[in-house]
């Protein structure tokens, strides 16, 4: 299974971490991995900015780096959400949505093309799981509080499958942490306000580590905990589920 | 509406200056919200409702000529006066003149968002018409002197203090009095004696059937009854999405509005009302005011599917956190972020983006309305038609020649990191609006690209 390795611009800037432990961890379970090393962003940042039209450059490059792959897999439910819905190819769209259907977020690519039953790894902290957005409504990673059908997770099943680990309850499973992309900046004051109440919830609950699939949430919660003065790190679902501990 | 000139970020920003209050109103909306969820979830059936009543609501909005028609021949039928008002200035007058044709100066109105949209309090009281709102919220809001912050709860952003405060200054209520029961029982002597002398009542709509010609209103307080049973005259103001083909159909709405609201099985009061008793007139006014515009944009029209039961701003954690005059709209909260712009591109441009597109809204939605999709929809539509300022215009050009060149995405990202690094200065100061409340990133050496090409290649 030859599998394209999409990592998000600002994780591969920021959080190198975060992608080594993807590509280790996808090569440990048997897969070839192959970053191709002409990928920028796709086109998120602009598109929910309300520039979709200046994206063609992105998706151009995305489809040239990542053409041809059996899938394509990234840590991050935010950046799979956008080429999802909305990579195009004003020359070739049946190539667009080949590609659009071949895109996985990690956790799901392990639960549902892996079929991942056990995982040899081992994470001995209280830790609490953030559902991003994106990844939980968007990409239906886990069942949501506002309908009414039954629970599920395939990142907290993949955790549960990591030994000593102790998963943390929260007050409100599923609240927005507040970073939405250029919403971080625009609307400063209510983003870091949400952002401040969605670290409390964790904190409260004792989190030694609070987790995700989506780097960008984690980035943004890295960003109030750190201005507070707090222990608590962040580390994507990937380290933990890779068995790195730091 | 007189928030001037000022945008949402900055409205909210100004709400957020008291943390406590934004605590507080949070807390009161996600009490709410968690209401809900317990309500619906008692119900299996709940997600069947939900698609039924959005089926329904497009069998309507695709065939809504025929269905006004319909409702009016049978309203007529039943001899209530139907008026018909292609903007909020022809319904404001329509009410004027019927008003004054009673030759009073006064009305009783219960809970009506459509009036608020047509700001017609306002026009009324530049004609000397004193408008005395009935529902409890509204009537605190309107002492207040100020525009409802939700639409199913208009005074959710006072304390019970604040409104003792009112009660005191309006209605003689012992200062320092806060007692809500206290409060209560001042306000339904006040507003009966309002019922009982005024010869004009208005109403809202919550549904009107075709087929019959009828129309719901639905109130916890049952003002709305004891405002149009008193009067010589009924004015039901409606806007022309509030049909539904068949009074069956009321059993789907009437089930979902209230858990989706506030959580409550069913609304106090649900009021039938079809034809005008002996001696009263009863008239009807249908809005477009922009409905019809709304109807022809293919990717917006199923906003017009809303029943106004608020969910959708109780459950959005960005509402909660800037209250909802931040809106600076009679419809607040995502709902009216998609409402408005049809209404006024310019004025509301700032709205679709006063989201993070969580989602949550859209499950909410008792209709199943794609909120948080036509809010990404929107973002383009205003961007395209040049509503984005400029700064933005020129980052989001920047950004883009960057991250269509792998080359000059490599040297920018190394360069940012080295900065960071070495002058964090640079970053880290008053201009950069993530360091207000928020560290940076520690950048690594090595960008992950930096990384795969030493240990794999």
């Amino acid at each position: 299974m030859r599998v394209g390795l999409f990592i998000p611009c600002y994780v591969d800037q920021f959080y190198p971490n975060a992608a080594i432990a993807t590509l280790q961890l996808l090569e440990k379970l048997g897969c070839e991995v192959v970053y191709p090393q002409n990928q920028t962003c796709c086109g998120q940042p602009m598109a929910n900015s309300g520039f979709e039209h200046l994206t063609h450059g992105c998706n151009e490059l995305f489809i040239k780096n990542f053409d041809g792959f059996d899938y394509i897999v990234a840590p991050s439910g935010s950046c799979v959400l956008h080429v999802r819905e909305h990579l195009h190819d004003e020359h070739d769209e049946a190539k667009a949505v080949d590609i659009r259907h071949k895109v996985y977020e990690l956790t799901t690519f392990l639960t549902d093309i892996l079929k991942v039953e056990s995982l040899p790894a081992r994470f001995p902290h209280k830790v609490g799981m953030h559902q991003s957005c994106h990844g939980q409504r968007g990409l239906k990673l886990s069942s949501m509080s506002e309908l009414v059908a039954p629970a599920f997770s395939k990142p907290g099943s993949l955790l549960a499958m990591v030994k000593d680990i102790e998963l943390i309850e929260l007050n409100r499973v599923d609240e927005c942490c507040g970073f939405g992309g250029t919403f971080c900046v625009a609307e400063e004051a209510v983003s870091s306000k949400m952002g401040k109440d969605r670290v409390a919830d964790h904190l409260q609950h004792g989190a030694e580590y609070i987790t995700g699939v989506d780097m960008s949430c984690l980035m943004h919660m890295e960003g109030i905990l750190k201005r507070q003065g707090s222990n608590v790190k962040v580390m994507h679902i990937a380290e933990i589920l890779n068995g790195v501990e730091n | 509406m007189n928030t001037g000139e000022k945008e949402h970020a900055e409205l909210a920003d100004v709400f957020n200056k008291d943390e406590a209050r934004v605590d507080w109103h949070d807390e009161t909306l996600w009490w709410i919200r968690a209401k809900r969820d317990r309500s619906v979830h008692q119900l299996p059936e709940w997600e069947d409702l939900r698609e039924t009543a959005s089926k329904i609501k497009f069998n309507v909005l695709s065939n809504l000529s025929g269905y006004l028609e319909q409702f009016e021949a049978q309203a007529k039928a039943n001899g209530v006066t139907v008026h018909w008002a292609a903007d909020a200035k022809e319904h404001n007058e329509i009410v004027h003149r019927l008003i004054s044709e009673q030759g009073v100066t006064q009305m009783v109105k219960s809970k009506s968002m459509l009036t608020e949209e047509c700001h017609l309090n306002e026009y009324l009281a530049e004609h000397g018409i004193e408008v005395i709102d009935s529902d409890l919220g509204e009537r605190i809001v309107q002492l207040a002197k100020e525009p409802p912050s939700h639409i199913v709860l208009p005074c959710i952003h006072k304390k019970k203090e604040e409104i003792g405060d009112l009660f005191h200054k309006y209605l003689g209520t012992p200062s320092n009095m806060s007692d809500p029961q206290f409060l209560t029982e001042t306000a339904r002597q006040h507003l009966r004696e309002t019922f009982l002398t005024r010869k004009v009542a208005l109403t809202g709509v919550n549904f009107a059937v075709a087929e019959t010609g009828e129309f719901v209103v639905c109130t916890n307080e049952g003002n709305a009854d004891m405002g149009a049973h008193l009067a010589n005259i009924h004015i039901a103001c409606m806007g022309i999405e509030k049909l539904i083909p068949q009074r069956k159909h009321l059993g789907v709405f009437l089930r979902l509005l209230t858990r989706s609201a506030t959580g409550q099985p069913i609304t106090t009061y649900s009021s039938h009302f079809k034809k005008p008793r002996e001696g009263q007139q009863m008239h009807i006014v249908l809005v477009d005011n922009g409905r019809s515009v709304q109807l022809g944009r293919e990717d917006f029209r199923n906003s017009l599917k809303c029943i106004r039961c608020g969910a959708c701003m109780n459950t959005c954690p960005v509402y909660r956190r800037s209250g909802g005059h931040s809106y600076h709209n009679a419809v607040a909260g995502p709902i009216g972020s998609i409402l408005a712009p049809n209404l006024d591109m310019r004025q509301y441009a700032d709205l679709p983006f006063a989201s993070t597109l969580c989602g949550s809204c859209s499950n909410v939605c008792p209709v199943k309305i794609d909120i948080h999709d036509q809010l990404y929809k929107w973002r383009q539509v205003l961007v395209k038609e040049g509503y984005a300022p400029t700064v933005k215009k020129i980052g989001m050009q920047v950004m883009t020649t960057t991250l269509n060149s792998p080359g000059i995405y490599r040297t920018a990202g190394k360069l940012g990191r080295i900065v960071m690094r070495l002058a964090p200065f640079a970053v880290n100061n008053g201009l950069n609006p993530w360091y207000k409340h928020r560290d940076m990133p520690t950048p690594p050496k090595e960008s992950f690209g930096e990384w795969y090409k030493k240990n794999r290649k």
